[in-house]
């Protein structure tokens, strides 16, 4: 059953409430620490290496200016001046004091925010394409459904004891820019005879065993989502393994199972589910449809645009690799991307999170998202706001032109932060970022995803980098795997282990050797490195990382 | 966390936790528990290191999560054997915020409890 909640801020401050006492009676006494960790980490309150951490939902990573700004603020009043985007295009802060999450949760009350099933074996945020809404390629907005969703899932008596965590995530087109394959669910927005609906992928997910989705549905009309993700999970709910929480998973369950098994227990449930849908759902979505109608587009001339391309090498420079085309003539999505020189991948300071809520404000239609690569987008600005718009982030550090390039690196918290990791991830990046920087080569390689996890639960999604890099405990010592061929987008794909490990200094020197015989081998500047690596396999790449043992 | 090892003479630990209001890492010591690492107690017995370590779970009002953890005995106190332990007593290596900062200033922000 569905059932839309008209005041949804009442709710979320009646939880804060509640967590406030939790807080009070674990302070007390009244609660134990085995008592009180389940209730923490159902509202986003994690122990980490230095500190607590609160990890907030942003839903499909859409934020508004406002809610921005309640960011910046707990940033610069709760933390130490920052916070940090993750791969499921939520925030982090790293350093909350226990008693002070009950003041940041009613602060983030007060803008519609929340931390809740951001932690535990609950439907978690519902992840979409960063440029929903505004992107040239896509069938229909996703975030109406995403909202669907999230309405739905929050607080779903039936699903708040899964065997496991669940993610799911929507595009909205053929081309895919929410990792749907690396989801318990992955739904692509398609057309069919007419209608939309979406084909349905389950069992994708990284971690200790990397595996990619499987289609179980070519085509749901979209009527439909609510009752058969339900009985999706609803199938999940009974049949994941409860035994060994590594195997817990959906995709331990397709992959034990079979998806024939899986689909027919699905399509079962799904014909009894469908039946206790009366339509609340349907005028749910007509509600979400209003909410999230396009902003009125201008039509004015872009003419100061391409003059001030052709003045300005660095404007240019930004506006090729920055921008995402928009579906509307005039417009483009602009990609911020933080992972400037020096910077940590996805740490975002209170100033700039100010600065971005004024800019989207100023020059585009007060919309903000995350992106699940750690960088945000405003999805619609006016070409002929661009100028200024490159202006302004530039003089806070913002302006770096290199999305999508080898310094564009998704990099998880690593031991630097979590108590999970096994090594470090930050600095990893840094270097690598810091060295292409230094001998002039990221303009010439490209195109280039390198992903980065501190530990075998991938949060860095090194299984779906071109070059992925793991870091490892070896006897006490950082050490670091390297595995080729991962792809995220077009033709999703596992990266493979390319070999032994490297010590945390002789990562640069092997990323190095590694993309010289790629420069050696493409067949010109469009073949990408992805796109070498398919043509050649990995034999040339794993020569130019073990030169000796090629010699030997 | 810490690998399992067997406390002695050449392998003497410290108990360690987290602050439980703040968050922050803290140390058993003579007195109560210390944000400084260099003020830890250093255990070579494994009897008295588990008694206390079980006084420390039973200090949950104060702390979460106490372990029993490697530590080498150097000029200044008890130092790690291994990094997480490094990185726990330093804070994180992008900024200098945490441990290093408050040693640096020689105000820690967390009070000893």
């Amino acid at each position: 059953m569905f059932d839309i909640r008209p005041v949804e801020t009442d709710y979320v401050r009646h939880r804060a409430a509640q967590f406030r006492a939790q807080v009070e009676r674990r302070l007390d006494g009244s609660l134990t620490e085995d008592e009180f960790k389940p209730l923490r980490l159902m509202n986003g309150v994690y122990l980490q290496l230095h500190a607590y951490m609160l990890r907030v939902a942003i839903p499909y990573g859409t934020i508004s200016p406002d809610q921005m700004r309640t960011l910046a603020h707990l940033a610069q009043t709760y933390d130490k001046g920052y916070g940090h985007w993750t791969t499921r295009q939520n925030i982090q802060f790293n350093w909350p004091k226990l008693v002070d999450i009950p003041d940041m949760l009613d602060a983030l009350a007060d803008v519609g925010m929340h931390a809740i099933q951001t932690s535990g074996n609950t439907i978690r945020n519902v992840t979409t394409d960063a440029f929903a809404g505004a992107a040239f390629d896509e069938v229909a907005d996703p975030r109406p459904y995403a909202e669907l969703l999230r309405s739905w899932s929050t607080d779903h008596a039936e699903f708040q004891f899964l065997p496991r965590k669940f993610k799911i995530a929507i595009s909205g087109g053929k081309k895919d820019r929410a990792v749907i394959a690396a989801h318990d669910i992955g739904l692509r927005m398609t057309e069919q005879g007419g209608k939309t609906g979406f084909e349905v992928w389950i069992g994708g997910g990284l971690g200790r065993t990397p595996l990619l989705g499987k289609v179980v549905r070519d085509f749901l009309p979209e009527e439909d989502l609510l009752p058969y993700v339900e009985a999706i999970i609803a199938t999940y709910n009974l049949s994941g393994r409860r035994d060994n929480k590594y195997k817990a998973r959906i995709k331990i369950t397709v992959a034990e199972r079979g998806l024939d098994v899986m689909r027919a227990e699905i399509e079962e449930e799904f014909l009894a589910r469908r039946r206790e849908f009366h339509g609340a759902d349907r005028e749910a979505l007509r509600i979400f449809k209003d909410r999230f109608r396009a902003p009125s587009f201008r039509n004015a001339p872009v003419d100061g645009f391409e003059v001030e391309r052709q003045a300005n090498p660095a404007f240019r420079s930004w506006t090729d690799t920055n921008l995402h085309q928009h579906r509307v003539d005039g417009y483009a999505s602009v990609i911020v991307t933080f992972k400037a020189p020096g910077q940590t991948p996805g740490d975002a300071s209170a100033a700039q999170m100010r600065l971005l809520a004024d800019l989207a404000e100023r020059y585009g239609h007060a919309d903000l998202r995350v992106m699940h690569d750690q960088n945000v987008a405003l999805p619609h600005v006016h070409k002929s706001d661009l100028p200024a718009l490159y202006a302004e982030l530039k003089e806070a550090g913002l302006a770096t032109a290199n999305a999508g390039l080898t310094s564009d690196i998704i990099a998880c918290p690593g031991m630097d932060y979590c108590a999970l990791a096994t090594a470090r991830s930050i600095p990893i990046a840094e270097e690598i970022a810091d060295h292409f920087r230094a001998v002039g080569l990221e303009e010439e390689i490209g195109n280039l995803n390198i992903r980065i996890s501190g530990c075998i639960n991938a949060c860095g999604h090194h299984h779906l980098g071109h070059i992925g890099i793991l870091g490892l405990d070896r006897a006490g010592v950082e050490n670091y795997q390297i595995t080729l061929g991962g792809d995220a987008y077009d033709i999703p794909a596992i990266g493979e282990r390319a070999g032994a490990g490297f010590p945390a200094e002789e990562v640069v020197p092997a990323i190095d050797r590694l993309l010289c015989a790629y420069l050696d081998v493409r067949q010109d500047a469009s073949e990408r490195f992805i796109d070498a690596y398919r043509r050649l396999g990995p034999a040339p790449f794993k020569a130019a990382l073990y030169p000796v043992a090629a010699d030997a | 966390m810490s690998k399992a090892f067997t406390l002695s003479a050449a392998r003497p630990g410290v108990i360690t936790a987290n602050d439980l209001r703040q968050g922050h890492n803290v140390w058993m010591c003579d007195d109560g528990w210390t944000p400084d690492p260099r003020k830890a107690t250093i255990y070579e017995d494994e009897a008295i290191a588990e008694l206390a370590l079980l006084k420390a779970i039973g200090q949950a009002n104060l702390v979460v999560g106490p372990y029993l953890v490697e530590a080498r005995r150097g000029p200044n106190g008890p130092e790690p054997t291994h990094f997480r332990e490094t990185f726990r007593q330093r804070g994180p290596s992008n900024y200098f915020h945490g441990i290093q900062a408050d040693q640096a200033n020689d105000t820690p922000e967390t009070a000893h409890v």
